[in-house]
């Protein structure tokens, strides 16, 4: 899709990358451009392989720079991405995108990795009154939720798609979503992950009348 | 069997040097697909049977004859094409007078997820080849009817850009189709830099999906606006000289009361100041749930002219197959594929 050719990077060094879930790594190096909670960058580990960009999950005034990633087996650039050890290279491009405006009492809905840019938000302290629900196949996938339990208490809404009947809801953001008593169509409401939770969950939301002007998505391509 | 439709000169140079050919053979293969459409290597007679022995056992011309066919009131044909992984994607045939226009698929589904179109309510399932993006040119039963090809379908053409690329350079190479660059036309939400590797690579004609030139509208409609702004994709553009020859137009989907007032006309007009461009207003196929309605055609009109009138070159597209699902932003598979 892209080239490394074309794009404006620098080479950081890899300073942690911690499997945080079977798959499942946040990537941390030095922070080498201000950003704005919400933005994405490309990263890589070679010209020869296309850039993907990903969404950073650590706060504004943090020194160094969190990405949340899943290693995709049939993938190319993120079983590259896995095997990096401390102190290795790697390519970072300015970070950039506008998924960054936040209207006060935000629904934060996502799926997956798709929390990173919300982490963002959080950390930052960017988000007042939020709500936030997401999504995962298995409690383990639930990144950050120590540090999101702590800070947004019953807020922080857990959708587990095959988890055994407990204290998380059991099945897809969706499911939740076409149930949720307090869905208040008023709130703004934010979304990222797959295009097909996106959409799926835009839709729901529509039907339950929240207008289209108060859903922003950011979609994984 | 690996197909050989839809591999370049250089891919077929690869493949005969592998089995031990001589490599004028890459040129005579592809002169019996892209020239004389066989339809088994058996029937590439200037091979030696020996070459037509080794190729058979390992390839396949792979074209796929399209498994379904809808036909509308006016005259727009829908054709179901099978492609890899048991997925489906399709096509649109439309006739017009002189000319007939191919509307072809790059993916199966699309991950861009616009809020008015009904690809993106099936979600992403894969990349077509270059040979699966050809074969539906290939194997409708218009294809040598065919004058024009817009790559409009199901998918974003640039989230697949190599295999896109790949079908253009057979498509306008002399070795290969031979069309004219003039004839076929592009069309992307505006992934920046796919945008321009294609605008140095190619000279065919580039259509941008622009819909409002506001930033909080066009984010609502299409989530890429917040990874890459129209503001941006235009600021690229215009580093380009389009012509007749290399045009660039831009499409816009018109929803009423939303995106067709004379404050977006006066910021379309100041958005794409400098570029030698069209426009083409696209009345809006409602898809099921969608809050969306289209604008009466009184301000199509209404909107064509005041842009006419600030000097941007502005058409209404017809709107064709619409009784058939054929219609703009209608094609989806997604019935198909919860099936299987």
């Amino acid at each position: 899709m892209k080239s490394w050719n074309e794009i404006p990077y620098d080479i950081q060094r890899v300073i942690s990358n911690t499997a945080v879930a079977p798959g499942a790594y946040i990537l941390k190096f030095k922070k080498n451009n201000p950003f704005i909670a919400g933005q994405v960058l490309a990263l890589g580990v070679s010209k020869e392989i296309e850039p993907r960009y990903y969404s950073i999950a650590s706060a504004e005034n943090d020194e160094l720079i969190s990405i949340l990633y899943t290693e995709r087996v049939e993938g190319k650039l993120t079983p590259m991405l896995s095997l990096l050890n401390l102190g290795e290279n790697i390519m970072v491009s300015k970070p950039f995108g506008t998924f960054t405006h936040i209207k006060p009492s935000p629904v934060f809905i996502a799926a997956g990795t798709g929390i990173a840019p919300f982490m963002s938000m959080l950390l930052t302290g960017k988000a007042s009154g939020v709500t936030l629900i997401h999504g995962a196949p298995y409690p383990e996938y639930f990144y950050y939720s120590d540090t999101l339990i702590g800070r947004l208490g019953e807020n922080y809404i857990r959708c587990c798609s095959r988890c055994q009947p407990g204290c998380l809801f059991v099945g897809r953001v969706t499911d939740f979503v076409k149930q949720w008593n307090d869905l208040d169509v008023n709130r703004p409401y934010y979304l990222c992950g797959s295009a097909e939770m996106v959409v799926e969950t835009r839709d729901i939301l529509i039907s339950r009348g929240v207008p289209v002007s108060n859903i922003n998505s950011e979609i994984y391509f | 069997m690996v197909p050989l439709y839809g591999k370049t000169l250089d891919e077929l140079k690869s493949i005969v040097t592998a089995e031990g050919l001589p490599s004028f053979t890459a040129s005579q293969i592809a002169d019996w697909l892209y020239h004389h459409h066989a339809e088994s290597i058996d029937e590439m007679t200037n091979l030696s049977k020996k070459a037509r022995e080794m190729l058979s056992a390992k390839y396949t011309v792979g074209l796929s004859k399209p498994e379904r066919v809808s036909e509308s009131a006016d005259g727009t044909k829908k054709y179901l094409f099978p492609v890899a992984n048991n997925r489906f994607v399709e096509a649109a045939y439309i006739p017009d007078d002189d000319r007939a226009t191919l509307c072809v698929s790059s993916q199966s589904g699309c991950k861009m997820g616009c809020l008015f179109c009904m690809t993106a309510k099936q979600g992403f399932q894969g990349n077509l080849s270059a040979g699966e993006i050809l074969n539906q040119l290939r194997s409708v039963p218009e294809f040598k009817n065919v004058t024009n090809i817009v790559y409009m379908g199901m998918g974003e053409p640039f989230d697949n850009l190599e295999n896109v690329l790949k079908s253009l350079e057979i498509l306008t190479s002399k070795w290969g189709m031979g069309w004219s660059t003039k004839r076929i036309t592009v069309s992307t939400i505006g992934l920046i830099p796919a945008m321009n590797q294609f605008l140095e690579k190619s000279n065919c004609h580039l259509a941008i999906s622009l819909h409002t030139p506001f930033d909080d509208e066009r984010r609502m409609l299409m989530p890429i606006q917040n990874v890459y702004p129209i503001a941006d994709v235009v600021d690229e553009l215009k580093k380009y000289r389009f012509s007749d020859h290399h045009r660039v137009s831009f499409e816009y989907i018109m929803f009423d009361g939303l995106n067709d007032t004379p404050r977006h006309v006066k910021e379309l007009v100041k958005l794409l100041n400098g570029i030698n461009c069209r426009i083409n207003l696209i009345r809006f196929h409602p898809i099921p749930d969608s809050p969306l309605r289209t604008s009466p055609d009184e301000r199509i009109i209404q909107f064509r002219d005041s842009l006419t009138a600030k000097g941007i070159f502005t058409t209404i597209r017809a709107s064709r197959g619409q009784d058939i699902q054929a219609a703009c932003g209608l094609l989806s598979t997604k019935a198909l594929q919860e099936k299987r």
